[in-house]
């Protein structure tokens, strides 16, 4: 990487002294660099390649790769039922979240909003699942949802309603993947709230004090002045929901294990059940690569559908 | 001006009655508690209670379930390899990541950019995403089953998002600081090393409080990289726990009330430094 960047811009002198030191500072660059380029170009980079080669092939892993069958792979996932009802659950778990989980952030950022007695304790409980592992998360959900209102909370909260039956949440393929919604949820509203949070106290009180004079209410001051000036924050927070929710694994593995009858079947269950499970090596290679590149798309798409607006920055 | 402002700060929430506000957000805490609690009570109750009252109180509470994995000397072990991994992992983190960051704050040198971009990619290649790759590689390496194989992983996709909070962080010291600093003969590295760390102190704490909440939470990558149950971490070995133990919900309860403890008392100190760090990575990303 150094060898190939010589027409270096450090302080052009003819004092030896200087010149001595240009040298030196480009060691150091060199040297500051070093580990990270490794470890990165080694094991995020590498292994892209490694795959995209290996998803060319029919590969369980036995010895090398020699079952050459071309785009095969990517033929087979793409017209497998399974893989698009997995792509379809992503896409639906990306809604809900757009649709309920980001509002519901949104709305309790405002109500914790800038200046409420206690706000930090809400603030806190609020995050707190952020920080519990997925293992815990999902275990804990599992138990509350037991269809045995003896084991199950939520069951036993049912059936206080007269003439209410407990449910089998996660064993009924209309609901088990609602319930992988409310548990991602549960576990992320409170990152996404803090976000807005943050872009709240970014916006001047002036401002919305200015709104006000001129005469905005309620509503005309939060849809016409707080939401726009926030709108940074939300792409951002839009951007890792999105993301996140393309990309969810332990928690639906560890509650569902994509089950029952890939009805919460997500991309990356079926990548482990084939690639880890099943151990078609090739097979998942392809799945990865497919999985990759419609995140890359997706973030490339976003960015430029979305630039980066800075209101304040006009003000 | 001060006087128009003063009494109409609270525009929004004045309309909205405070309690109203209380009651919402008081809904939402016990949304996020109750489930929490749940599993703490059924920690502190005999299999039998766990059967017949199950949503009490634990009272008197019963210590017996707790004190059968205090006393598993596997739990000890996978705590251990937890605290291993998350310290290795946190420390190669810092220290690559704070080496890079002041590279692209604070040099220049021809290519920057295209190395910056190249670590920036890395944002678009979760690891959910890449374990199969990753583990085709390690796989090659000889490095399964080793938990220098999981700190690896690890440390590599936590580079990118860490150099692009610390350098964020870093550009934001005054540039007068670093021209007096070589003026007066420092090299950059000493520079680096006696005026821009210190100065940065808080950044790296942040940046290390959210490694090291990434690392002790990791279950993916323990899971496709350790097979022999003497190198389980605390994660793999709760899953594990639960599908052996499944039906004893009391002690499977027991298990994740003390794996969680560690995470609890690690929130209530470091809270401060996740959250910024948290907000650094989202915003700089």
């Amino acid at each position: 990487m150094y060898e190939a960047s010589p027409g270096e811009t450090i302080l052009p002198s003819r004092q030896e002294v200087r010149s001595s030191r240009g040298l030196q500072d480009k060691l150091i660059i060199f040297l500051f660099l070093l580990p990270s380029t490794v470890i990165f170009l080694v094991f995020v980079v590498y292994p892209i390649f490694h795959s995209v080669y290996y998803s060319f092939f029919n590969w369980k892993g036995l010895g090398p790769a020699v079952d050459f069958i071309a785009l095969d792979n990517y033929k087979r996932i793409l017209t497998d039922r399974v893989f698009l009802i997995a792509v379809k659950n992503n896409l639906i778990i990306v809604f809900l979240s757009l649709l309920l989980q980001l509002p519901l952030s949104l709305g309790l950022a405002i109500l914790v909003g800038r200046n409420l007695p206690g706000r930090a304790f809400f603030r806190s409980i609020f995050f707190m699942p952020y920080v519990f592992s997925e293992v815990i998360t999902a275990i804990m959900w599992l138990g509350l949802f037991n269809p045995d209102p003896d084991r199950g909370f939520i069951n036993a909260l049912l059936i206080l309603i007269p003439g209410v039956e407990p449910f089998p949440w996660l064993a009924d393929t209309r609901t088990v993947l609602l319930c992988v919604f409310v548990v991602l949820s549960w576990k992320y509203f409170g990152f996404h709230m803090l976000l807005y949070i943050t872009g709240l106290q970014n916006i001047p009180l002036d401002v919305e004090e200015a709104a006000r004079i001129d005469g905005a209410n309620r509503y005309q001051l939060l849809f016409n002045i707080t939401i726009p000036l926030l709108s940074s924050t939300i792409r951002t927070s839009v951007y890792m929901s999105v993301l996140g929710s393309l990309q969810q694994f332990i928690l639906v593995w560890i509650m569902t294990h994509g089950g029952p009858v890939n009805a919460s079947e997500v991309m990356s269950t079926y990548m482990y059940r084939f690639g880890f499970v099943r151990f078609y090596l090739g097979y998942g290679s392809a799945v990865a690569i497919v999985m990759f590149l419609i995140c890359l798309a997706f973030s490339l798409v976003y960015q430029r559908l979305t630039p980066q607006q800075d209101y304040l920055g006009g003000i | 001006m001060t006087t128009i402002i003063t009494p109409s700060k609270n525009a929004l929430q004045r309309k909205l009655p405070r309690i109203f506000q209380y009651l919402i957000l008081s809904f939402f805490v016990l949304i996020v508690i109750v489930p929490i609690v749940m599993i703490v009570f059924g920690a502190l109750k005999t299999r039998g209670e766990f059967m017949t009252r199950p949503y009490t109180i634990p009272f008197p509470p019963n210590w017996d379930n707790l004190d059968k994995i205090i006393h598993q000397p596997s739990f000890w072990r996978m705590m251990l390899n937890s605290l291993i991994v998350m310290f290795a992992t946190t420390g190669c983190v810092v220290v690559f990541c704070s080496l890079a960051a002041f590279v692209f704050a604070r040099t220049e040198f021809r290519g920057k950019g295209l190395m910056f971009n190249l670590f920036t990619l890395g944002l678009m290649f979760p690891i959910n995403i890449a374990i199969l790759p990753v583990y085709l590689v390690l796989r090659h390496m000889d490095l399964t089953n080793h938990l220098t194989g999981v700190v690896l992983i690890q440390v590599a996709f936590l580079l990118s998002s860490n150099i692009l909070i610390l350098r964020g962080f870093f550009a934001a010291i005054p540039v007068e600081l670093q021209d007096a600093a070589l003026i007066d003969g420092c090299t950059i590295a000493g520079f680096f090393w006696r005026i821009l760390l210190p100065l940065a102190r808080p950044s790296l704490a942040a940046i290390a409080a959210l490694t090291m909440i990434t690392s002790w939470n990791d279950l993916l990558v323990p899971l496709v990289v350790l097979d022999s149950d003497t190198l389980w971490t605390l994660p793999l070995g709760t899953m594990q726990f639960q599908s052996q133990y499944g039906q004893d919900l009391a002690l499977v309860a027991a298990f994740l009330t003390l794996s969680a403890i560690p995470t609890i008392i690690f929130y209530t100190f470091a809270e401060r430094q996740i959250v910024s760090g948290l907000i650094a990575g989202a915003l700089k990303g």
